[in-house]
């Protein structure tokens, strides 16, 4: 239990995969101009996300190692993440319209975030099993979350704030970016690894 | 090297079936209306009528809110489709979906102006400088382009004028930002009203 734990918090505040492992940085810069988009967007990366580290984790274990066919991942995690999430927006799209109009426009985006890939490799790489895979996908998203809802509501103030005009639009952004980048280093040696 | 494109092969058709059966077992019923006019519209998701995509461009036409001959790539045979579906007259085909219309300034043509200071009066932001009996003339920076002084004067001498961009007025056009809510402007509120 403690390692899931463990994993949870390293993910989501060590490890964070925006600020520390700069992956996912165009949904990171792109979406969080208003604070409800960004809220959006954080809530369908949540969901893709641990549904395909969970997909891609099956997909590695059943398929792709005992045929020893690793040197395809790539492309095959590729496949699944694609598939995953357009199959969950068509039942979303069925089952529930309210889900839909939240998560809607953003699912097709997130098809192409690094971020998910990148869970999904590190994922093989530090030999997760099939519960730890969830938990560091899930952990992965909530850390994309926090700082892509935070760095969208810090953007609002900006957006009235008088800033000197030569730092004007994505210069402060990226100033603000690389502060908070900083600040999360804070939490290097909260938990090891 | 055999099994490795017989399991992307067979994984690709594995998931094109899923995906496919998903097609047809979670459709949503729409607008039956949108469905024609989509069938109609080229589909080359080219955005060249001011919609991200065909779709959103039927369901703009479904509601009423948009043209039917804003399709470009459609051409004429696309107009007189839809105005056929629709019981519209067909329109010619639109050079480009809309702009934001030109900034114009009033210009006096000073010829022809009998100095009455009709349009002084009109004018909100006092642009416009002269005297009776004097003729007038219009400080082009201060001008707003609200076209009041237009109907007070007596000799139709003002025209709107599209403003000539130069080296003290240029800017840079603003990016093109997508839309991704509707919802924005509410926010945008908030945040005035807090600042």
């Amino acid at each position: 239990m403690t390692d899931y734990a463990l994993i949870l918090v390293s993910t989501v505040l060590v490890n964070n995969f925006v600020l520390v492992k700069f992956l996912g940085l165009c949904p990171f810069m792109g979406v969080s101009r208003k604070l409800e988009t960004a809220t959006g967007m954080a809530l369908a990366t949540t969901f893709v996300l641990t549904l395909s580290s969970v997909c891609s984790y099956l997909v590695n274990e059943y398929l792709l190692a005992p045929l020893a066919l690793e040197y395809l991942r790539t492309i095959s995690f590729i496949l699944v993440i694609a598939v995953v999430v357009q199959f969950t927006e068509m039942v979303v799209h069925k089952t529930s319209p309210v889900l839909y109009q939240v998560l809607g426009i953003f699912l097709p985006l997130i098809t192409t975030n690094c971020a998910v890939l990148g869970v999904a490799l590190l994922n093989v790489q530090q030999r997760h099993g099939f519960l730890e895979s969830a938990v560091y996908g899930f952990g992965a998203a909530v850390g994309f979350s926090l700082v892509l809802i935070l760095f969208a509501a810090m953007r609002e103030r900006l957006t009235v704030a008088d800033v000197p005009e030569a730092f004007r639009g994505p210069a402060i952004a990226l100033v603000t970016a690389g502060l908070m980048s900083m600040a999360f280093m804070g939490f290097a040696g909260l938990v090891k690894g | 090297m055999v099994t490795a494109l017989l399991v992307l092969g067979i994984l690709g058709a594995v998931f094109g079936l899923l995906l496919g059966y998903a097609a047809v077992r979670y459709r949503v019923e729409g607008d039956p209306l949108v469905e024609k006019i989509d069938a109609i519209l080229p589909q080359t998701q080219c955005g060249q009528c001011g919609y991200p995509g065909c779709r959103p461009y039927a369901e703009a036409i479904a509601k009423g809110e948009a043209e039917i001959n804003q399709c470009p790539p459609g051409g004429e045979a696309v107009v007189l489709a839809l105005a056929d579906l629709l019981g519209r007259d067909p329109l010619p085909l639109a050079e480009e979906h809309p702009k934001e219309p030109e900034k114009k300034v009033a210009f006096i043509h000073e010829e022809l102006c009998i100095g009455c200071t009709l349009c002084i009066q009109a004018c909100p932001v006092d642009a416009i400088l002269g005297a009776a009996k004097q003729m007038h003339t219009v400080i082009a920076d201060e001008c707003t382009g609200c076209e009041l002084c237009l109907p007070p004067c007596p000799v139709d001498c003002i025209e709107m004028l599209p403003l000539q961009p130069d080296l003290d007025h240029w800017v840079w056009p603003e990016p093109e930002t997508p839309d991704y809510t509707s919802k924005d402007d509410a926010t945008a509120d908030k945040m005035r009203r807090k600042a």
